[in-house]
């Protein structure tokens, strides 16, 4: 009875904990503005990013030279957006907790543009200086 | 038998307790986080121990798998050490420092005096399910510590980013471990199959999440608490 108790409690506290982690990483990105560089490559109009970009934008994101300093990030929110789209699923049944985690992928959707943002930005420094090797 | 895997899980998992404590001592924050690079360092002591008991004794002997559950119960009250400096770091400019100590004193003597009379009271039969009950307890009780600190982070508007980020790392490892504590004390056959590979990865989340945030996140970075809260309205 105290095991189920615990495991019962434990889980409620983990999904907890998980979430607000996530939301500790994805707020730094969100002070972030995005540069007319990317929103010209991924077609984001304004601020905004969907929240089924995400993957579209992880796919971009893979394609430039790795940082080598982003790659945890991405998947700890990437497991993060997985566990949000399965809570879409529920959306008939509670419309808050569906309306809240489309907010929340909209958040990882940013945070993906701003990593591919910040690549971008690394992979032209990489060809200013190979350039610049050259010469 | 451990398999390739394990011994991965294992290597990075003591590579990454390794990092966190010279990470800090090279930061010059050692001590500043005293008891969590001690933690830490005590974590990596443990696992060469453990790697010495498996080449000695193998896998399935019983010297292996009392010391992996005691020194696992050991390193939970060590873990207490350090949600209490947390506690003090949270409730610093409050000048409570003292009442902490003294909670953490008492806090302390009753655990230990608790488990003194588990073990005393059941020390003619100190069976495989005594250890998993008592590890799943011990970690419970990290789990409603932790939990209370993060309330007081929310409620106290805490925006250091970084203290934040160690909490809810710790919060996750220790209701992570609870919960599969207690399932195996419920469904003692998953452990051959699920929680065999969950506990490990678990393992490797805290030391992983602890060297991210001291690698990434500086000691001034602030965030807005009321953010990290989920609310669905």
């Amino acid at each position: 009875m105290i095991a189920a108790l615990i495991c019962v409690v434990s889980i409620a506290i983990f999904l907890q904990f998980f979430v607000s982690y996530c939301r500790s990483v994805l707020a730094a990105s969100q002070r972030v503005e995005l540069s007319a560089r990317v929103r010209e490559i991924t077609g984001i109009a304004g601020q905004d990013v969907a929240s089924d970009d995400f993957a579209r934008l992880l796919q971009l994101v893979q394609l430039c030279p790795q940082r080598g300093d982003d790659q945890t990030e991405l998947r700890a929110v990437g497991a993060y957006y997985s566990l949000l789209r399965a809570l879409g699923f529920v959306s008939p049944v509670a419309p808050a907790l569906a309306a809240w985690a489309g907010q929340e992928r909209r958040s990882c959707s940013y945070f993906a543009a701003v990593a591919l943002d910040r690549r971008i930005a690394y992979s032209l420094d990489l060809f200013t200086q190979q350039v610049a090797d050259r010469l | 038998m451990l398999g390739p895997l394990d011994y991965s899980v294992w290597c990075i998992g003591f590579l990454l307790e390794v990092y966190v404590v010279v990470c800090s001592f090279y930061r010059r924050e050692f001590l500043r986080y005293l008891p969590l690079n001690f933690y830490m360092a005590c974590e990596a002591l443990i696992t060469c121990g453990l790697f010495y008991c498996l080449r000695q004794f193998g896998f399935s002997s019983t010297t292996y798998f009392y010391y992996y559950y005691y020194t696992d119960s050991l390193l939970t009250i060590l873990l207490f050490w350090v949600i209490i400096k947390f506690y003090q770091q949270v409730f610093e400019e409050m000048g409570v420092s003292r009442n902490i100590r003294v909670a953490a004193v008492l806090l302390l003597a009753s655990t230990a005096a608790f488990s003194y009379a588990v073990v005393h009271q059941h020390r003619s039969h100190l069976t495989d399910r005594f250890v998993v009950e008592l590890g799943q307890n011990l970690y419970f009780v990290g789990v409603v510590l932790t939990y209370l600190l993060w309330g007081a982070i929310l409620k106290l508007r805490e925006s250091r980013t970084r203290l934040t980020q160690l909490v809810l790392a710790l919060g996750i490892y220790s209701s992570a471990t609870a919960g599969s504590y207690a399932l195996r004390h419920l469904f003692p056959g998953l452990q051959p199959s699920v929680l065999k590979l969950v506990v490990p990865i678990v393992g490797l989340w805290l030391p992983a999440a602890w060297a991210y945030t001291f690698t990434k996140v500086p000691e001034e970075a602030r965030l807005v608490p009321a953010q990290l809260a989920a609310r669905t309205r």
